[in-house]
């Protein structure tokens, strides 16, 4: 299988602008991959071609990089990647009952796509939100304070097609593609969606505003 | 008493804060254009700024290795790859702030003389990118970035680079390979960044957290920062709470604040329950126990009680937390993320992932408590780069403090933990 006429247009069109962004091309090899992936929904043999031919680089070249990164998903994945934070802490604090209950709720294991093609799922190590334990990312938006419960329901709701939106983050969730689109580097207008920090993210401004307490005034400055 | 001084997450409770309506001028920009270049590097060295990705390394020093009148490009590449485990002030920090990290790389890469930098953000947060995104071209419409800065005839070009997972890529060296399009294994040093870096040019490396400092000491001024903190570890930093305390989150305070303070003002462990082990700067750092709650937060005291400042990620576990299996979660991580190049770190995370596996089941014996410590002694010191050193901070760390639980682990042939106890709604 090769690219349709227009689609290879169309992604040389964004390659080109990925390459342009870099003093050097090969520096362009990770968006692009994310960007095949914004097409193809996984790193496809088409596109690891497509990106070897941009680049000047043998296919071997560039599969070996594919196949270092975890974000890079080598068969075909589900329009929602479900991450579950199973790194200790969040593990401790319920993220390993969740990851039990949701992968048999589900009926799929660690990166295993539902026959539906809704959903793949995913174990993930620590995704720096730790103070919203425990954690999980659907297309690498936050969900946080997740319970087996609303995993499960998250689940339900994503297979149903219903409208679901992170806890920090747009209104609304995107596809995988979409998701991997912006990571090539295309944004999609959504970055002023959501708010500017949320729950624990606060939690020390919020005291030290309680308290009065302010870094020292500099000398001569008004602030 | 210590008390917190919101500087970089002043404005995260205003809307909009992401925006330069929400953020201001980059007025310390205008200012670090007009002084001479040398003389931005003098003032964060005087501001005594250290690191704030792990390491602690002075950052106006670093700037200052870099050659200068040596005719090749320079870079600056930011990391904001925060992987640590524990680790989660940088990616709320380039939601709620991102002006504040580009305005410093404007400054930063002034002082080094470079005209091209990068941001080079984890790709497993993707509000965060675009938020990053956003800042960077509301920049850049503004005439803070591209050509002819300010009038001042500095030109500079910022890139925002997704990663695409994989905790090595924030090795430094590693980070750079990835940057170029390889594979993220990290090279070795010397030569450093600074001489060989990007494209085997100059290179500077920071920590979002450092870089985005820069403003406030450049409009503030050195004293001002250096006023801030203990004696070698000056000015302020973001400490990240999480696990079994009633309000886990972000806390900005001087270096040498103790945990007993923070946890005071985060409203002590979760309710009926008492402090177990923490680490002081994510999963790398060895553990502390409730005997080290007075320690102060900087880089010197926590050294010298044996373990490392790190990156301010304190993880806080109760008493129904198996240390074992925290152990045991780490570890499995190192293993997973192990690049592979070196043979102490690769084949010995693997084997100390099999043995702890075992411990825990409740399944091993005294040898294997041996075994973890020999296999981790062959990692420390023995390893390509400090993933391989930080997989063995949690194994001797807890065997010194805990070897007891090790024990019992055996000595009834299971977990003698409840893991639904430990959980947010076990708790009640
Ligand atoms: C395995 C490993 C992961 C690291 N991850 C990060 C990271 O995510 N962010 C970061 O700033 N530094 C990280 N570091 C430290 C960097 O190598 C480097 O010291 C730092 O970026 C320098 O910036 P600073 O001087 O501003 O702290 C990591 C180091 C190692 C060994
Ligand atoms: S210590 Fe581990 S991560 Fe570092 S180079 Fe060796 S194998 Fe790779
Ligand atoms: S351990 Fe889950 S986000 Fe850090």
């Amino acid at each position: 299988m090769t690219y349709a006429p227009e689609v290879r247009e169309r992604l040389e069109t964004d390659a080109k602008e990925i390459i342009g962004r870099y003093p050097r091309p090969r520096s362009a090899l990770l968006p692009l991959l994310h960007l095949v992936q914004s097409v193809d929904g996984y790193v496809s043999d088409d596109g690891q071609e497509f990106c070897a031919e941009m680049l000047g680089l043998s296919k071997a070249e560039v599969v070996g990089v594919a196949t270092f990164y975890t974000m890079y998903k080598r068969r075909p994945a589900g329009d929602y990647n479900v991450g579950v934070c199973i790194n200790t802490l969040c593990a401790v604090m319920g993220g390993d009952q969740i990851w039990a209950e949701l992968s048999e709720h589900v009926g799929v294991g660690h990166d295993e796509t539902t026959p539906d093609g809704k959903i793949t799922l995913e174990r993930l190590e620590c995704n720096a939100a730790c103070d919203f334990a425990p954690v999980m990312m659907v297309n690498w938006e936050f969900f946080d304070n997740q319970t087996p419960e609303s995993a499960k329901q998250l689940a339900d709701d994503l297979r149903a097609g219903k409208e679901v939106a992170p806890t920090r983050g747009p209104g609304r969730l995107c596809t995988f593609r979409e998701a991997s689109r912006v990571l090539a580097g295309f944004p999609d207008g959504l970055a002023a969606d959501g708010p500017s920090a949320a729950g624990p993210s606060l939690e020390g401004l919020k005291i030290a505003r309680a308290n009065g307490w302010e870094a020292p005034k500099a000398e001569g400055s008004e602030k | 008493m210590t008390t917190l001084t919101p500087v970089l997450t002043d404005n995260w409770d205003v809307a909009g804060s992401f925006t330069l309506d929400g953020y201001g001028e980059y007025e310390a920009a205008k200012k670090a254009l007009g002084m001479e270049p040398d003389a931005v590097i003098q003032a964060v060295k005087d501001s005594g700024l250290r690191g704030r990705g792990g390491a602690g390394f002075p950052t106006g020093m670093k700037w200052g290795f870099i050659p200068q009148g040596d005719g090749k490009a320079h870079y600056l590449v930011v990391n904001a790859d925060e992987s640590e485990p524990g680790t989660c002030k940088d990616i709320p920090l380039m939601m709620a702030n991102p002006h504040s990290l580009v305005e410093g790389v404007i400054i930063s890469s002034y002082a080094i003389r470079a005209n091209h930098a990068f941001i080079y953000i984890r790709g497993e947060v993707l509000h965060v990118i675009r938020r990053v995104q956003a800042a960077v071209r509301e920049a850049y419409e503004k005439g803070y970035l591209g050509a002819d800065i300010f009038g001042s005839g500095y030109d500079l070009d910022l890139v925002v680079h997704s990663g695409a997972g994989a905790y090595i890529c924030g090795e430094e060296t590693a980070l750079l390979d990835s940057l170029e399009g390889y594979r993220g294994q990290p090279r070795l040093k010397p030569p450093f960044p600074a001489v060989a870096g990007l494209y085997a040019s100059p290179t500077v490396v920071n920590n979002v957290e450092s870089i985005a400092s820069v403003p406030s000491i450049i409009a503030n001024g050195a004293d001002w920062f250096a006023g801030m903190g203990t004696e070698k570890s000056k000015g302020f930093g973001i400490f990240s709470l999480s696990g079994h305390v009633t309000r886990p989150g972000q806390y900005e305070a001087p270096l040498g604040i103790t945990l007993r303070e923070l946890l005071d003002m985060a409203g002590g462990i979760r309710e009926g329950h008492e402090l177990k082990f923490w680490t002081p700067g994510g999963s790398s750092t060895p553990i502390f126990t409730a005997e080290h709650l007075d320690v102060p937060l900087d880089f010197e005291s926590v050294g010298a009680k044996g373990s490392m400042l790190g990156t301010r990620a304190l993880q806080i576990f109760d008493e129904t937390t198996c240390v074992v299996r925290a152990v045991l979660r780490w570890t499995e991580f190192y293993a997973h993320e192990s690049c592979g190049k070196c043979t102490p770190c690769r084949e010995g995370t693997y084997w100390l992932k099999q043995v702890l596996k075992r411990l825990e089941k409740g399944q091993g014996s005294e040898e294997d408590l041996a075994a973890i410590t020999d296999i981790a002694d062959n990692i420390l010191g023995r390893s390509f780069c400090a993933l391989g050193d930080g997989a063995t901070s949690p194994i001797h760390s807890s065997v010194k403090h805990f070897r007891d639980e090790y024990l019992k682990h055996f000595e009834i042939g299971g977990c003698p933990f409840d893991p639904a106890a430990s959980t947010v709604w076990g708790s009640k």
